[in-house]
């Protein structure tokens, strides 16, 4: 049999695309040819499976052989097509029974001594080959872990070309020496969400209450204020009050960070939101998503269903805060790049930490602030107004002296993660209909038409409004808040107390009762 | 005679069988000019057919086939057309082929066909 035909999958994103490898073996002289546009490393699959399968105690044909991947205008990259590629070969060469391959699903990275090596993406792959109706595919036994955790498809994690071949003739698997796991420090530091509790935060009524409804609802949280008043803290303390990953967003989550390479070896599904912290020097693309030829996904994807935090926020480039506008209304970025567009996923909540000043001692007690106008001002705008304007929730958080002796019991993680949990299952039920899951998420022109305010708390942010104390967006960024408000004390409707608390929520001031604030501007009789 | 002489003398009296057999006309062996030897000269119905025939004994340096390289079968382009300049002769087709002969100690020697390696 000089034809022979096995199946690989592609990733473009997140997407994943059905390769028909295809290996034809030819008169001629030796000679092997690797076609359908591959990239530099699926190139070299050429050398490695050579190798790999005269390792393996198989002849390599003395031919001239074609292996062509199609469909042959997708370009394809990465080393996982390397089994593939010489399960095909050596089926055309006759030493394979052809009819097993065919229904087969296969990826994985050979070394030169035939052993499977780990790829990136395992998951993505493992989806796509069941969508498109596959029974069974080979990974390599790294990723099968991950590959396992798609439903409806048979996972073979192997070790070895050797067992591979074993598997499809249908013999006895031979035993391999277990496969060495590359180390993943990096990865680990960079999805792992800080094992630290509520209770430990002194005082902060307002910063705590911030974070409760900034979890609740998925609210953009800004935290400002001088150097070690806790606002890491607490932002560290958020993902712990958000609940458990739904099954389909645990499946997406863990597509993604499969891609990025953040998987652990164990490869358990991602349940918990993710914690995602770049420094405020990261570039544009590491943000975004990028790379040369195929895209890859960026922190914000990372940060998909989970927390995007951004401490300093003021020291990073404005540019690069900037291109978070979209993906923060859209949910998603798309990355264009010369071998492909791929689509992310990216609906995170961003939390924004920054500093009153660059001295830090603006507007505190502890020191008099030695920062012109001029530098005070530039530093402001550090943060852009349209970015500024999609944080529904503002925040100055004071220092622990000032504010600790609020002379309350710290309430822990387990009791605010519980009243998150029940303000998410009513808005869950309220939206039920609709698709949406959280009150940040409902478009303002929905949320005027089904979900009004009461008369009386209108009527207070028509006249904020009047007075050009709120912005249009703003206008309904407090409506969502309130519901937020209203969904963690479980009533139906935001009061206009609390809608007056949402509006002090988002611009900053401090929250204080209806019946012994200030009089607001423009809401007099 | 050296080793290496009397192995590669044996691989081309091999493959002279193995051309007889499948139906080959051998016209002419070991033909040489200046610019260097044709190893077998043989026919195929109307087609012409130029042979190198490549004897090895072990594949620890690869296979035989495998050392036949872009340079070797341009000489062997240029050798045919030489030949048939020197005898007059218009066959319908040429084609270039490779036989590679292959003998370790404990196994009989085998010889690989490549039709039109050029």
């Amino acid at each position: 049999m000089p034809l022979a035909q096995t199946w690989s999958v592609a990733l473009v994103g997140l997407e994943g695309h059905l390769v028909e490898v295809e290996a034809d073996i030819a008169q001629g002289l030796p000679k092997t040819t690797l076609i359908g546009l591959p990239d530099a490393s699926l190139n070299e699959a050429r050398d490695r499976v050579r190798a790999a399968v005269v390792n393996s105690g198989e002849r390599f044909p003395d031919r001239k052989v074609t292996i062509g991947l199609s469909p042959a205008t997708l370009p394809k990259t990465g080393s996982h097509y390397d089994v593939a590629i010489a399960c095909a070969l050596l089926a055309a060469a006759g030493v394979l029974e052809t009819g097993s391959l065919r229904q087969s699903a296969m990826i994985g990275e050979l070394g030169l001594d035939g052993r499977v090596r780990e790829v990136r993406g395992a998951l993505a792959m493992t989806l796509a080959a069941s969508r498109s109706g596959f029974a069974r595919i080979v990974v390599p036994e790294l990723n099968a872990g991950e590959a396992r955790l798609v439903p409806g498809i048979d996972v073979y994690g192997v070790r070895s070309l050797r067992q591979v071949l074993a598997m499809l003739r249908g013999t006895e698997i031979p035993d391999e020496a277990p496969p060495r796991a590359e180390p993943r420090l990096l990865s680990e530091s960079l999805t792992r969400v800080p094992e630290v509790d509520l209770e430990d935060v002194l005082g902060q009524r307002e910063g705590r209450r911030a974070i409760e409804a900034a979890a609740a609802g998925g609210h953009h949280l800004f935290l400002h204020g001088p150097p070690g008043s806790g606002k890491t803290m607490l932002a560290e303390r958020l993902a712990g009050l958000m609940p458990d990953l739904s099954t389909d967003d645990s499946l997406e989550v863990s597509a993604v960070h499969s891609l990025a390479g953040l998987l652990t070896n164990d490869a358990q599904l991602v349940v918990r939101p993710p914690f995602i912290a770049p420094h405020h020097t990261a570039s544009l693309s590491s943000l975004v998503g990028g790379g040369s030829g195929m895209p890859r996904p960026g922190a914000i994807s990372c940060a998909h269903r989970g927390i995007l935090f951004i401490d300093e926020a003021p020291e990073m480039h404005p540019l690069t805060l900037d291109t978070l506008r979209q993906p923060l209304e859209s949910g998603y970025v798309e990355v264009h790049r010369s071998a492909a567009v791929a689509k992310f996923p990216a609906r995170f909540m961003l939390v924004l930490a920054a500093n009153p000043c660059p001295c830090g001692l603006s507007g505190t007690t502890q020191g008099i602030c030695t920062c012109t106008p001029q530098v005070l001002a530039r530093y402001r705008q550090r943060i852009s107004g349209p970015i500024k304007d999609r944080l529904d929730i503002q925040r100055q958080i004071l220092p622990a002296a000032r504010s600790i002796t609020d002379g309350e019991t710290p309430e822990s993680t387990a009791v605010v993660a519980e009243r998150v949990r029940a303000a998410r299952d009513r808005q869950l039920f309220r939206y039920r209909e609709t698709g949406w899951i959280l009150n940040s998420e409902v478009p303002g022109p929905v949320l005027r038409r089904d979900y009004p305010l009461d008369a009386a708390s209108q009527r207070m942010l028509e006249d904020l409004y009047a007075a050009g104390r709120i912005t249009a967006r703003g206008f309904d960024r407090v409506v969502r808040v309130a519901w937020t408000l209203a969904d963690l004390q479980g009533i139906d409707r935001p009061t206009r107390e609390l809608t007056h608390q949402a509006f002090q929520l988002r611009t900053g001031e401090p929250l204080t009762d209806l019946s012994d604030s200030r009089p607001l501007k423009g809401t007099a009789a | 005679m050296r080793t290496k002489n009397a192995v590669g003398q044996y691989g081309e009296d091999l493959a002279c069988r193995y051309l007889a057999a499948e139906g080959f006309a051998i016209l002419e062996r070991n033909w040489r000019c200046e610019l260097g030897e044709i190893d077998i000269v043989a026919r195929e119905g109307d087609t012409l057919v130029v042979c190198e025939v490549k004897t090895r004994r072990g594949l620890n340096y690869g296979s035989p086939l495998e050392s036949i390289t872009y340079r070797k079968l341009t000489t062997l382009r240029k050798l045919a057309g030489r030949w048939l300049q020197t005898h007059q002769l218009k066959p319908a087709a040429i084609r270039i082929d490779i036989l590679a002969v292959l003998f370790d100690h404990n196994t009989p020697p085998s010889v690989d066909h490549v039709r039109g390696a050029a």
